[in-house]
């Protein structure tokens, strides 16, 4: 199979590393070679992180070239923009989580937050699809991620990833109350029609 | 993963999706490596990470965060003239740091054998530079091994344990950044316990250990005649790697450049030959005119200086090889990492009918505000840093150290406008001092940096008597680089400890006036900086305050998310904004309407802010 790349985006603390971690084991478990990296550098401090995440023949490095992602995930508006415009290919597919958390500039003034319509825009000469998750209903803004990953499995924005390959994945990756409560996030997003 | 510290320790073969910091604790664990030290530093801390899932109990090897990493490289050194295999690991301006200690190893019998683990940034993902520690190998002829995926840390970290055991000399294992932080499946080996041996085995007899005079020039000789020793030695093991394409032209690399050669070669039909060294010094001579005898034109692929090229054409010289060498060809090559689109473009300058252009990488809008990194919600520094900035003049200069308090450089605060190394900025403020009777000069340092590398230049300005002020940021951790803990921090890796007091330390030290407050107090810290900066003297302010990101981790844990926030009254709001301009809190948001108002997403109810607004209108 021709490579897949999948390149994850957000702010530090924003789950991106538990997210791109199930999504890797997932195509794992459903018997891909697969090779993925993150980018933490100052992370936890509300910088940027990223994760690539490779799947298929013939995958060398781990990084993602410029503009040759096939999905971009995102957990933010201003991140979502910029994996848009750094990493993803025309015709590609974005989902993000709508939140915005604003970065510096805006907060300072010096920069213009960036806007729905801003984003809408620059998919749309790129005839990139769009799938904006948001107003899911959580209490606890730490679960955005697992709103993310009930959406690309409800979408199917992975080919042959499946649902049970996600749910694997997340067995192997968290115990006790932290898995009971992302599975039913999970579960409860991923079954609730659009 | 769950149950980490049960997979490290599995003992049938089995496979495991790992980051190359963990497949490298695997390593150690099969290698019967016994000391491990280290010195937090990105990209290495997730290795320190993975000996921690192991309980301290089932741990088959000893590990300790030193003070520093010269200290680090010291204790493992000291174990292993015990004969246990060492290993110390660090980031790689920690070579700087340890560089006294580093040099001397080779020239010494190292009996039980000892592996340093470099992290090497280029791209200076998240160090003050990108230097190329290579050049380290060749000022102290230490042979370099250099892994370019986690399947390969772990394979050439047991054969330089083996290699090193073997020889009684210190081996370098060369990391960086993606390969530290890279992920795949790796497959392991099973795992056999060896029998300890505890019996502490150093002898006199199996060196000379003391370097001087007369035994410099025998232990010289012997560390210079092992490097072919190690060449051969590394060819027998087949650790080289050879891609024949039947090209005429060839490509000699090392490391992660290989994956992002391959990467690129995937779209080029006619491909050319690839030599992969995996030991980069010494210079694997007899391979590389193999290489170069068999291609008209080879290009040498290396990534940061030119260590390799160099030798390379000397090689070639002096065997009176005609292969056309290609080396860097401009100074862009000489700079950042060589991703794979970094490396289609060089490859295209040296041969532009091999390769098609590729799409002109696009320029980043300018529509998309960069996200620098900030200082949490609830930051101590925060309130020191909008106190301090209240206080000093514009003209007065401002020294920043390494660390979470580094982030004060940034706007709104502007304070710490020189950065140099740990522990530097006593000593440059005490410089900046000289002959200056008009700007006050102040520097900053935390507290694991004070440990660190901060004493020598407190101790300095007491002794020589200058006159700055050195404000000492103690949030009671090493924060920026995952909350490790440090001589004052009341617990070390594997147990609690009783914390060393900096303020009696500096007492002790004669220090005086020694001012401390809790940052949150900012009224109070405001008067106790004017009052030290107009003090002629050597002086220090503590301004304490616990990092606020670990306790809002145990918040979010104990009452499952962030139960308090401020709120700002509109009604008492007249927009005058220090709370999101001047104090910078990121929780605050400025609203299309105009208005600020508070993120509770990230606002975590310290109330540090509400000192700090003229009108009052922050709420708890």
């Amino acid at each position: 199979m021709k490579p897949f790349n999948i390149y994850l985006c957000g702010v530090g603390g924003q789950g991106i590393g538990l997210l791109s971690e199930i999504l890797l084991r997932g195509v794992d478990h459903a018997g891909f070679q697969a090779k993925a990296v993150d980018t933490h550098g100052l992370a936890q401090r509300g910088g940027v992180v990223v994760s690539h995440l490779k799947f298929g023949e013939t995958i060398h490095s781990p990084m993602i070239s410029s503009r040759k992602a096939d999905l971009v995930v995102a957990m933010e508006r201003h991140e979502a923009i910029r994996g848009v415009d750094t990493a993803l290919r025309d015709k590609g597919c974005l989902i993000y989580f709508n939140t915005v958390l604003q970065p510096l500039g805006v907060r300072l003034g010096s920069d213009k937050e960036v806007s729905e319509a801003l984003l809408k825009e620059s998919c749309k000469v790129r005839e990139i699809t769009v799938h904006k998750v948001e107003n899911e209903d959580l209490d606890d803004p730490r679960m955005q991620n697992m709103a993310i990953l009930a959406n690309i499995d409800k979408n199917n924005l992975v080919p042959y990833i499946e649902k049970h390959h996600l749910v694997q994945a997340m067995e192997d990756l968290m115990i006790g109350a932290m898995l009971v409560k992302n599975m039913a996030i999970f579960n409860k997003i991923s079954t609730q029609p659009e | 993963m769950k149950n980490m510290g049960d997979m490290l320790l599995r003992k049938p073969a089995f496979k495991e999706i790992v980051m190359g910091n963990t497949a490298l604790v695997r390593a150690m664990v099969e290698s019967g490596t016994r000391v491990v030290t280290s010195y937090p530093g990105s990209p290495t801390p997730e290795i320190a990470t993975a000996i921690q899932s192991i309980p301290q109990n089932q741990r088959p090897f000893y590990f300790e965060f030193s003070t520093n990493e010269k200290v680090a490289t010291e204790v493992a050194f000291g174990a292993a003239l015990n004969g246990h295999l060492s290993t110390v690991f660090f980031k790689s301006v920690g070579i700087n740091v340890a560089a006294d200690t580093f040099v001397q190893l080779s020239l010494l019998n190292i009996i039980g054998g000892m592996v340093v683990v470099l992290g090497d940034d280029p791209g200076a993902n998240s160090s003050q530079n990108e230097q190329d520690n290579r050049h380290f190998a060749y000022l102290s002829y230490t042979p370099v091994l250099e892994p370019a995926s986690p399947t390969e840390v772990y394979k050439y970290y047991k054969e330089a344990a083996t290699l090193s055991r073997k020889l009684g000399k210190v081996i370098i294992l060369r990391l960086t950044t993606h390969v530290c932080h890279a992920k795949e499946k790796v497959k392991f080996e099973k795992w056999h316990p060896r029998k300890e041996d505890n019996t502490p085995r150093f002898d006199s007899k199996n060196g000379p250990y003391i370097p001087l005079v007369s035994a410099v020039y025998p232990m010289k000789e012997r560390a210079l005649r092992q490097l072919d020793e190690i060449e051969t030695w590394v060819e027998q093991r087949r650790l080289h790697t050879r891609v024949d394409n039947n090209s005429r032209f060839g490509i000699i690399t090392s490391g992660l450049v290989y994956l992002s050669l391959l990467e690129i070669l995937e779209e080029v039909p006619a491909k050319p030959d690839i030599l992969k060294l995996a030991l980069i010094y010494p210079v694997p001579a007899r391979i590389i005119i193999e290489f170069l005898k068999s291609h008209d034109d080879v290009k040498i692929l290396e990534e940061l200086d030119d260590e390799l090229e160099r030798s390379i054409k000397a090689i070639a010289y002096e065997q009176q090889i005609a292969t056309r060498i290609i080396g860097k060809n401009d100074i862009n090559d000489w700079i950042g990492e060589y991703t794979p689109d970094k490396v289609r473009q060089i490859l295209r300058n040296t041969w532009p009918d091999l390769i098609a252009a590729g799409e002109s990488i696009p320029q980043l809008s300018d529509d998309i505000p960069a996200r620098p990194p900030q200082m949490c919600p609830g930051c101590g520094h925060r309130s020191a840093f909008h106190a301090i900035g209240e206080v000093l003049a514009t003209e007065d200069i401002t020294v920043a150290d390494i660390g979470c308090h580094t982030l004060g450089y940034d706007e709104p605060y502007n304070l710490g406008e020189i950065l140099l190394c740990m522990g530097a900025s006593t000593a440059i403020g005490s410089g900046l001092s000289l002959f200056n009777n008009s700007r006050k000069v102040v520097a900053f340092i935390g507290d694991s940096t004070f440990f660190h590398a901060g004493l020598p230049g407190i101790i300095n300005a007491l002794f020589n008597k200058h006159n700055l002020t050195l404000i000492i940021m103690e949030n009671g951790t090493t924060a920026m680089t995952g909350h490790q803990g440090h001589p004052a921090s009341g617990k070390n890796f594997n147990e609690i400890t009783e914390a060393i007091p900096i303020r009696q330390l500096l007492e002790g030290l004669g220090i005086k006036p020694i001012f401390e407050t809790d940052t949150y107090n900012q009224k109070e810290l405001r008067t106790l900086v004017r009052q030290a900066v107009n003090e002629e003297s050597f002086n220090v302010v503590i301004a304490k305050h616990p990092c606020m990101l670990l306790f809002a981790k145990k918040q979010r844990k104990d009452k499952g998310g962030n139960p308090y926030h401020v709120r700002i009254d509109q009604e008492k709001c007249k927009n005058i904004q220090v709370c999101i301009q001047k104090f910078g809190c990121p929780s605050f948001k400025r609203n299309s309407d105009g208005t600020i108002s508070v993120n509770n997403e990230l606002c975590i109810g310290d109330g540090s802010c509400i000192q700090t607004c003229p009108t009052k209108a922050i709420t708890r």
